[in-house]
């Protein structure tokens, strides 16, 4: 694909590498700098000890993974169905898909805020749990592991079901009409044709909705009990480099959220080619 | 599709309208509160007033925090396209060794949360002196935008075919010539929902605002964060007002975005 143009546009990656280099990788190799030295700027594991020692700081890692995996899982299962449901198309589908769009783009602060109201025990939805005798007394949605929950399923939800739609309606229609006039139900059509097309799509919907589950920040410390059970691992690092000005303990907590997250989506990676392997085991059988 | 009252059919619908419900529920009460006085109970408030935005507008430099946002969105935005649309028509028309290497190291920012390399970003911004200022808060915001542009151009630009760029060439354009006179002109289309998408990407954006904004340098997210926060320094009928007014700074955003994207394009693809 050279054509016309040659190794003369070559240059135009300039700018997009100077980006890269100064915004990115720059700063990420100074954050793993910084958490490997001392205040004074010496050599030292001491960043990491301590923060694997600080039993409050090392406690963050698994509340945040109690709320990221959980929370990740129930978004992408919902997703796949909810997906599949509409993968031809359905009536609404552009009122549909524009109530799922809303959260994403008003952003975590503004739906972690309309919430605290919302589910409050004065709010419209205790208030219909209440006539509808679900509950006697207002539920506690808010100010708990409830909450951020809550609010991470809000805006992961349509976040791995756009993802996923875009995927199973890029699936070629005619193989789910070969499986069933080859006799298959549509059980083992979704299990045996679809699904193991989508196990790609899957993979990066699951991955990215635990990043972002995984960084949970702000309606952890607004909708949460930032204080304690939903101190999570994001908090703890912003504690250290803004509240008490320690960038070097900072950084070697950002540099555990990092590695964790990559731990997770090496898992899902792994998951991702094994399943897929069998799709095309199942395309020559 | 002919049986209209199958369970899937119930499971499927009863599910979206409790969605909508919880989404609209909590965009209405919003409103609403913002609106609401002596609101302690019962489905509407006793009375109506517009005090809390006064209270708000009191509260808050509005000129600037809308000044700010909308700075930091537009300044964001066209940065990105400067620097991502060359890199978009290399990586579209020329191969070479390293583009898969490339092409994931542009990648890595939307994938990596902003808060894991946001905190050596927002040290960094201090150390330079650029923190807690607009510029700062344009710069670092570059970060995740940059590489979803860079995703959003490829394909359109591999659309248009070389054979116009070709002719041109054959023609004696030079190569700004083409660039301006057959390229540009031809991906339009692809320039206007990148531009669009991140636009509505920016506005909501509070990660990395938030660890280096300060002072004057507040977008509205960040200064509804904070209010938030400090429940109790303010009527939380206040912060809803200031809520409202970036709930429709945004909403109006996505709905212009969406005569021109499809809400699937709104979230990260990848091949």
């Amino acid at each position: 694909m050279r054509g016309a143009a040659g190794r003369g546009i070559v240059p135009l990656l300039i700018p997009a590498l100077i980006f890269l280099v100064l915004l990115f990788l720059y700063p990420f190799a100074y954050g793993l700098f910084l958490s490997f030295t001392s205040a004074k700027g010496q050599f030292t594991f001491g960043n990491y000890l301590r923060f694997f020692s600080d039993a409050r700081d090392f406690r963050t890692i698994l509340v945040t993974l109690q709320i990221s995996v959980p929370v990740t899982l129930f978004n992408v299962a919902l997703a796949v169905p909810f997906a599949y449901y509409m993968r031809r198309g359905i009536k609404g589908e552009r009122i549909i898909t524009f109530f799922l769009i809303v959260p994403i783009t008003l952003g975590t602060v503004l739906i972690s805020e309309g919430m605290l109201t919302f589910m409050g025990p004065a709010g419209w939805f205790n208030q219909l749990l209440m006539a509808l005798h679900i509950v006697k007394d207002p539920f506690q949605f808010t100010h708990n592991y409830l909450g951020v929950v809550i609010s991470l399923a809000l805006q992961g939800f349509p976040y791995a079901f756009l993802m996923l739609l875009g995927y199973v309606s890029g699936i070629n229609p005619d193989l789910e009409k070969a499986s069933q006039m080859l006799g298959a139900n549509k059980w083992q059509t979704f299990w045996k044709i679809l699904f193991p097309l989508m196990v790609p799509g899957i993979a990066i919907a699951f991955s990215l909705n635990f990043v972002m589950a995984f960084s949970v920040f702000p309606s952890a410390v607004l909708l949460g009990q930032p204080s304690g059970p939903t101190r999570v691992i994001a908090i703890a690092a912003y504690q250290w480099a803004f509240e008490k000005f320690n960038f070097n303990a900072a950084s070697a907590i950002s540099m555990v959220m990092a590695a964790i997250e990559l731990i997770v989506i090496s898992v899902v990676l792994v998951w991702r080619n094994r399943m897929y392997k069998g799709a095309t085991m199942v395309g020559k059988g | 599709m002919s049986v209209k009252f199958k369970p899937s059919r119930i499971l499927f619908v009863a599910s979206i309208v409790f969605y909508v419900f919880i989404v609209l529920g909590i965009l209405l009460t919003v409103v609403l509160n913002s609106l609401s006085k002596g609101w302690f109970s019962g489905v509407l408030p006793p009375y109506l007033t517009t005090e809390w935005y006064a209270y708000a507008a009191n509260d808050h430099d509005i000129p600037s925090l809308l000044g700010v946002t909308f700075t930091v969105v537009i300044a964001d935005v066209l940065i990105s396209l400067l620097i991502a649309f060359p890199a978009a028509y290399v990586l579209a028309r020329h191969e070479f060794k390293g583009k898969a290497l490339l092409l994931s190291a542009f990648l890595l920012p939307m994938i990596v949360p902003p808060m894991t390399y946001g905190l050596p970003l927002a040290m960094l911004a201090y150390k330079v002196h650029i923190a807690a200022r607009v510029i700062g808060v344009v710069i670092v915001n570059l970060v995740p935008i940059v590489p979803f542009m860079v995703l959003v151009l490829l394909p359109f630009i591999e659309q248009v075919g070389t054979n116009l760029e070709s002719a041109a060439k054959m023609l004696g354009a030079n190569r700004w010539t083409i660039f301006r006179r057959v390229l540009v002109p031809l991906t339009v289309p692809g320039i206007l929902t990148a531009s669009i998408l991140s636009l509505v990407k920016a506005i909501s954006m509070f990660d990395l605002t938030y660890l280096v904004a300060g002072g004057n340098s507040q977008t509205i997210v960040v200064a509804l964060y904070a209010d938030a926060y400090a429940a109790g320094a303010r009527p939380p009928q206040a912060v809803d007002a200031l809520a409202v007014l970036y709930f429709l700074i945004a909403m109006t955003c996505l709905i212009i975005a969406l005569k021109f994207v499809s809400p699937t394009q709104m979230v990260f693809k990848l091949k």
